[in-house]
């Protein structure tokens, strides 16, 4: 049923229809038009038993949902930047422990200075954390992808995290196809647990491993993981076949055929990737897109075939590894490990800086004219930055940075957002 | 036919005398269908407290729950002593997860069992003191709140004895951990810190808060079963002797923490709904000195002089906590 319908709210019914068991959620924006209209549909009994607890912290709704998921529910919450950092150590503990929790990461940048809009700092912080990352570019993806979450973490007893760009998508109204409660129980099997606490049957969940196996309990955990890789796209297919409709899968290329430069990105900044690579081409720059939809796994392999033919890769990445500069960059030159082909690593839209087809067709022409700094942060204000870096050199007791730097913006009076 | 009423303290002991009592009156450890949930073979020390408390405490709750039990623990001793693979102690389904997060695990393992319209399942957490009144507090005030159904068990042995005697908000004044030591100015822990986990789980208004020890395993199990037989969130706080930690004798682990409660230290009591109803009268009243000098942890009071100040102020604790409670008064509260 096609209905013009909020990103978060799309999330919320496609969720419901996948029939959870237990919901715990904490309140953090732009998380909360998901939870609270999940909330709305499970006291109006819209979601059979499913019980919805309201805790007191987001460290207290993942490890809510890890008692829930060993005692045999479904299970699912939502969450994004310091509230996913909060519940970092049940994070690692969930996909430790094999627990196919579904959760969605509304994503966030992470302070300080504390900043509610939208960039991956959060759910990259966790990439190494044993969830699989599923990453939407569009709303409609968003609410299918979480259909297929529930699928693939039951089949692999692997937690999944959902993200998607807080605001610029759980924001945005959009006309959503959403699918009908029979086809979802159709691709959807009841969750068929592997490891249960259940007084009939009674083991021990979540004992100490000592040096002598912890290794290879690792190790099978990795591949496990690595399982995505081949289910992924199955999965994908499957609701392809199941609901008529795209959605989902390791990564998705656009005019990568020719393409003597790929932009690689993932989330909703595809779509202008997208209409600066179709301008570009009007241009008669061979520019392609490569949309990563899965980050963890990483499909380096597949990445590599699909880059095969190009001349430079630019990867685009809402996030920044401080020290270093790019994260997804980094994976993405282990994918071209032993080839010549240059990586350049672009920082752009932290804490919700807008991302421009004009900024991103300069960044291309600057990477083909081998103009393009390593890192390059898309839009710097450098004028304010050296004007800061004076006034500390000058000054011992700077004071604190942020709020020099906001006034600086100001007092030049240049529109960042 | 004439009979005599035989009280425990006749037969020469506080924990045996079962014999002397009717059959339903026995303790369920007693008894030969007892589950052994948490069975021989685990690796606590010599004269535990805690295992010795979690035996009896977790056989009861699995007698009142016919044998439908399951059991969050939080990280701590008793999780690192009875479940190292493939030798876990437990019989029952059991699980760990963090250390701080014992009470929202069991608040899911609830959520869950009320989904799937298997209510008649119950749930137990447990942890050690560090678990439940520090890293742990967030999630257990949440878990009370809520109201959800779940039995919560705290092993009290006074500081974080796993990682090897530090200082916990449970941690009594003066006593020596490796974080409070015995050295400078007020040697050991600080007098007037730490914070009283049972009245803040009555302020909570839940629907039953116990305070239990080891010197008196009936009284411990009987209040297990009690909870047992509620709905909701149910908190029993069991003071449980840990003789590395505390410097006491092994084989004194009962006559320490019977020195706790005769001495009005750890006052047992039972509150519903965020109001005492009950208390154990301390029968023969002891100088906070006959407790004190069982454990090295309190041995810079005595030695090199006896630190008089520090005992007075022991000793008005234990007599504040016998007025609070009315453990020398006669009759019902």
């Amino acid at each position: 049923m096609r209905v013009q319908i909020e990103g978060s709210q799309a999330v919320a019914e496609a969720v419901v229809l996948c029939r959870p068991e237990v919901i715990a959620a904490y309140p953090i924006s732009p998380q909360t038009h998901i939870v609270e209209r999940l909330s709305r549909m499970v006291k109006q009994g819209d979601v059979g038993r499913c019980q919805y607890l309201n805790v007191e912290s987001e460290f207290g709704a993942l490890s809510v949902l890890i008692g829930a998921s060993a005692a045999g529910a479904r299970t699912y919450t939502a969450t994004t930047s310091q509230g996913l950092l909060f519940m970092t150590e049940a994070v690692y503990n969930a996909a430790g422990l094999g627990l196919p929790i579904v959760m969605t990461i509304a994503n966030r940048a992470v302070g300080a200075p504390i900043n509610i809009w939208n960039d991956h700092s959060d759910s990259m912080a966790l990439r190494d954390a044993g969830w699989i990352q599923l990453y939407a570019e569009t709303n409609q993806e968003a609410a299918d992808l979480h259909i297929q979450a529930f699928r693939l973490a039951e089949e692999l007893s692997c937690p999944v995290m959902v993200c998607m760009d807080g605001y610029i998508l759980t924001h945005a109204y959009e006309p959503i196809d959403l699918p009908d409660q029979a086809g979802v129980d159709a691709f959807l099997p009841a969750f068929s647990p592997v490891q249960v606490l259940d007084p009939s049957d009674p083991i021990s969940i979540g004992a100490m491993v000592g040096p002598e196996a912890f290794t290879e309990v690792k190790y099978l955990a990795h591949r496990q993981h690595l399982r995505a890789l081949t289910l992924v796209p199955e999965i994908a297919g499957a609701f392809e076949q199941q609901f008529h409709r795209g959605s989902g899968g390791l990564y998705a290329a656009y005019r990568m055929t020719d393409a003597d430069t790929a932009v690689i990105a993932l989330g909703s900044v595809i779509g202008t990737i997208k209409d600066t690579v179709d301008e570009l081409r009007d241009e008669g720059i061979a520019a392609g897109c490569l949309k990563i939809g899965c980050y963890r796994p990483f499909p380096a392999t597949q990445l590599r075939t699909a880059l095969e033919g190009v001349s430079r890769v630019i990867v685009v990445e809402k996030d920044l590894a401080v020290g270093i500069g790019g994260i997804v960059s980094v994976d993405v030159r282990m994918a071209l490990n032993g080839s010549p082909i240059p990586v350049h690593t672009v920082i752009a839209g932290l804490g919700g800086r807008s991302i421009s087809t004009e900024s991103l067709k300069q960044m291309v022409r600057d990477a083909r004219a081998e103009r393009l700094s390593e890192p390059h942060f898309l839009d710097l204000n450098v004028r304010v930055v050296d004007e800061e870096l004076a006034r500390r050199y000058e000054q011992r007791r700077a004071g604190p940075l942020a709020e020099q730097l906001i006034r600086a913006v100001n007092a030049i009076g240049t529109k960042v957002i | 036919m004439t009979t005599q009423r035989i009280k425990f303290y006749q037969t020469g002991t506080y924990t045996a005398g079962n014999r002397l009592l009717d059959d339903e009156a026995r303790t369920v450890q007693s008894r030969l269908d007892r589950t052994n949930s948490l069975n021989s073979g685990h690796r606590a020390c010599q004269g535990c407290g805690e295992a010795l408390g979690a035996r009896y405490a977790i056989d009861a709750a699995m007698k009142a729950s016919h044998n439908r039990l399951i059991a969050v623990n939080a990280t701590g001793c008793l999780e690192v002593f009875s479940s190292p693979y493939p030798e876990s102690a437990w019989q029952i389904p059991w699980m760990h997860s963090l250390f701080g997060n014992a009470p929202a695990v069991a608040s899911g393992v609830a959520a869950a069992l009320r989904a799937k319209g298997h209510e008649h399942v119950k749930v137990v957490a447990q942890g050690g003191d560090g678990a439940t009144v520090d890293i742990g507090f967030g999630c257990l005030s949440g878990m009370f709140e809520r109201n959800d159904n779940v039995l919560y068990l705290c092993y009290d042995n006074e500081a974080y004895m796993n990682t090897g005697v530090q200082r916990s908000g449970a941690t009594p004044p003066f006593a020596r951990t490796n974080t409070t030591q015995a050295v400078g100015e007020a040697p050991g822990n600080l007098l007037g810190t730490g914070k009283n986990v049972p009245r803040i789980a009555m302020a909570h208004g839940i629907p039953y808060v116990a305070t239990a020890s080891v010197a008196d395993l009936h009284d411990l199990e009987a209040k297990v079963t009690t909870a047992m037989g509620m709905n909701g969130a149910r908190y029993i706080h069991i003071h449980v002797p840990c003789p590395l930690g505390w410097g006491s004798d092994p084989a004194h682990t009962l006559k320490v923490a019977r020195m706790a409660v005769e001495s009005g230290l750890f006052p047992l009591f039972e509150a519903r709904s965020g109001a005492v109803v009950d208390r154990t009268r301390i029968r023969r009243k002891v100088p906070v000195e006959r407790y004190l000098e069982l454990q090295t942890r309190f041995q810079h009071l005595f030695k090199p002089q006896r630190d008089r100040e520090a005992i007075a102020a022991i000793q008005a604790i234990a007599d504040e906590n016998i007025a609070t409670y009315g453990l020398r008064e006669s009759g019902s509260l």
